[in-house]
């Protein structure tokens, strides 16, 4: 058994893979000490390798981890044993925004991912879903009832927010709000997309992909077809596992130094 | 930081004493942390870690030594102002370090929020009382490249008293090197006025000569890096070139021929820095004044190394020499205008020969990969950072945008680590 660790910067997800196939996973909360949490969460898990992604791979690594990779690779590698011919990947966590390109074979071309600040990512929904008085889990569904024809238009979080209060203050309906949140969101991501190129598919993944005013509005907006594994955030944790994996099986017969 | 007591002489600087032993503190640490914790690094090193060490103390008092004997000191922050026709003056010249993140809340009562980080920098230490070179610079060369240094000299100069401003022409047709031409030779007159001396073509001559052999060091130890394995990080590479802009340039020039004749022995033997294999990066882009060691920081630490620096802390500086062929005062001034005309900053339009640099450098120094530099809200270089990326298609880029601030610093080392993933395929 091979555990890949993705420690998020609001959950950690672990995932425990036997000959390619993912035979458990689980997600928590991040809490305070990320590590202690990743530990607890493996109990019982005896695994031969354990691979850490995430914000928190460092960490791992000083502590449990055998290797560490980035998030990027982690979701390729994840996104591709879900759906084993796709080519473009978008994955929104809490803290950034990834949109991943890959060759036929899997291999990463190319990705981009959001500079400094939050607008556009998972943060960004949490801080104005709250500002709304909604639950994040239903800030997603309230989202789809809403109206969509207004627009929030600055890129700023702080900005973004002052914009919703205004909003508030005019009377819009709550859930017009929260389409036109959810609206600029899609509008980074295709952003992003755009730049990058996408094929005949986009694969989506990480804890927004849970949202369905996400998915649905994603899918307005653009021409292929939008691919949501069931669950969508584990596709790190389950991508980190599958290196580990097969990093054992090449490492006696392909190590060279 | 270091042995002996500069306390009096920051006093008369009239430097906010508290507030400068922070910097000072803070400025140790991360030295320690970043530099004196790599592993295999060239002995003569050593001389770039005590010039560190002494950076606020025994080279301030070299100038302010050289003040009491009548001499002039200029500052400046672009690499096109001709340190030449500074030190043909009998002047001391130095560049402003504007890398750290300080007094940025002052420097907003001047300029806004979304300034270049370098600038912000600038204004931030002078407003917080910080930087000893600033307070014994007699002249504070300023320029018209980007539009943010450009108003930024103005307050600077509301504050100080003591700026002047070069016209740089943004274009390089015949008109625009005329102009051109006519501002070196009215900084020639300034810097006449100010020290009260006469510029001589003999004067310029031994200068020239001073100028082109710092020069000449530095490209010795560009092509050095061209080596595989490197036998140098980028970090101390990059420190070396900050160094080139504050020290004294005869001294400077021997202690880096001295870490060239090692980095030799080095090549010879195949011995590097990194590990094997390690990947090659060029970094391409603005600035990267001292203490800025952000970005070779996360790169170096993630495993890959820093071959080059395109950028003016880097090959722009020192790229071209000056030609020493004149004979008569005219002669001299045109061929300083062509010399620095000929810098591919983003400033100018077009700007192509940046392109081709980039593209020479990606070759010469087998770079796996480039990094684009650029400091958030410089436009120039944000914006070509576009044009850069075609350039060199076909290798790996990675397009950076940042500050001096360390929020961002775990996003950047997912990005560079998973560009390194990239490029190891
Ligand atoms: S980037 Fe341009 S403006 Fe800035 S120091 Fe270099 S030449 Fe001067
Ligand atoms: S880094 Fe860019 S914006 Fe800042 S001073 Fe230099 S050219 Fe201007």
């Amino acid at each position: 058994m091979v555990v890949g660790a993705d420690l998020g910067s609001r959950t950690i997800k672990v995932a425990a893979v036997e000959g390619g196939r993912l035979v458990d996973f689980k997600i928590a909360e991040s809490g305070y000490d990320p590590h202690l949490q990743s530990l607890k969460m493996m109990k019982g898990y005896h695994p031969s390798r354990i691979i850490a992604t995430g914000y928190g791979r460092h960490l791992a690594k000083r502590h449990f981890a055998d290797d560490v990779i980035t998030e990027i690779k982690a979701h390729a590698l994840g996104a591709r044993h879900f759906f084993p011919h796709c080519r473009t990947i978008v994955d929104v966590g809490g803290q950034d925004t990834k949109v991943i390109a890959l060759d036929e074979r899997g291999k990463v071309l190319n990705f981009q991912m959001n500079d400094k600040c939050a607008a556009g990512t998972g943060r960004f929904l949490e801080i104005m879903s709250a500002s709304l008085g909604y639950a994040l889990s239903e800030f997603g569904f309230e989202a789809l009832k809403g109206k969509d024809d207004i627009r929030i238009s600055s890129m700023c979080t702080v900005f973004a927010e002052s914009e919703v209060i205004s909003l508030k203050n005019h009377g819009t309906p709550k859930a017009d709000i929260a389409k036109a949140v959810h609206i600029s969101v899609i509008e980074r991501m295709l952003a992003m997309l755009v730049r990058i190129g996408y094929g005949d598919a986009v694969v989506f993944t990480g804890g927004v992909a849970k949202n369905p005013a996400a998915v649905n509005l994603l899918q307005k907006r653009i021409d292929v077809e939008i691919l949501v594994p069931e669950p969508p955030d584990i596709a790190g944790a389950l991508g980190a596992a599958l290196y580990g994996e097969t990093e054992t099986v090449k490492a006696p017969a392909g190590c060279t130094d | 930081m270091s042995g002996k007591d500069y306390t009096e002489m920051w006093k008369g600087l009239g430097l906010n004493l508290e507030n400068h032993a922070g910097l000072l503190g803070v400025l140790s640490k991360t030295y320690k942390d970043i530099y004196l914790n790599q592993k295999n690094r060239p002995r003569a090193m050593d001389y770039f870690d005590f010039v560190i060490s002494e950076v606020h103390g025994l080279r301030i008092e070299e100038i302010l030594n050289a003040k009491k004997t009548g001499r002039k000191v200029v500052g400046a922050f672009c690499v096109y102002v001709p340190e030449e026709i500074v030190l043909a003056a009998d002047g001391v010249c130095r560049c402003g370090c504007a890398g750290a993140e300080v007094g940025s809340d002052q420097a907003e009562k001047f300029i806004p929020r979304n300034t270049c980080a370098l600038i912000k920098a600038f204004m931030g230490f002078k407003l917080s009382g910080l930087c000893p070179y600033v307070e014994s610079t007699d002249l504070i060369v300023g320029e018209t490249t980007c539009d943010g240094k450009k108003k930024a000299y103005e307050s600077l100069n509301d504050i100080t008293g003591k700026v002047y401003v070069m016209e740089i022409p943004h274009m390089k047709t015949a008109e625009d090197r005329k102009l051109w031409l006519s501002e070196v030779k009215r900084f020639r007159d300034r810097m006449e006025e100010l020290s009260g001396k006469k510029i001589t073509v003999e004067a310029l001559k031994k200068a020239a000569g001073v100028v082109n052999a710092k020069r000449k060091a530095l490209q010795r130890l560009s092509r050095l890096r061209a080596a595989a394995p490197a036998p140098i990080s980028g970090l101390d590479a990059l420190l070396v070139n900050q160094v080139s802009f504050y020290d004294d340039p005869l001294r400077f020039t021997e202690m880096t021929n001295r870490l060239c004749d090692e980095l030799e022995e080095r090549v010879a033997r195949k011995n590097g820095m990194a590990e094997k294999g390690a990947p090659r990066i060029l970094i391409s882009g603005s600035p990267m004044a001292i203490p800025n060691w952000k970005l070779h920081a996360i790169v170096e630490g993630s495993g890959a190394v820093a071959v080059g620096e395109e950028s003016c802390i880097g090959e722009r500086n020192h790229r071209d020499l000056l030609d020493e062929s004149f004979s008569s005062m005219d002669e001299a001034m045109d061929k300083l205008a062509s010399r620095y005309l000929g810098i591919d900053c983003a400033c100018f339009t077009p700007n192509n020969e940046r392109f081709d640099n980039i593209k020479t450098l990606t070759k010469s120094l087998k770079a796996d990969g480039v990094i684009h530099y650029a400091l958030q809200f410089c436009t120039p270089y944000m914006m070509e950072a576009y044009r850069a990326e075609k350039a060199v298609a076909g290798t790996p880029f990675l397009r950076i945008e940042t500050d001096y601030s360390m929020e961002d610093f775990g996003q950047l080392q997912t990005r560079v680590e998973a560009f390194l993933e990239q490029i190891k395929g």
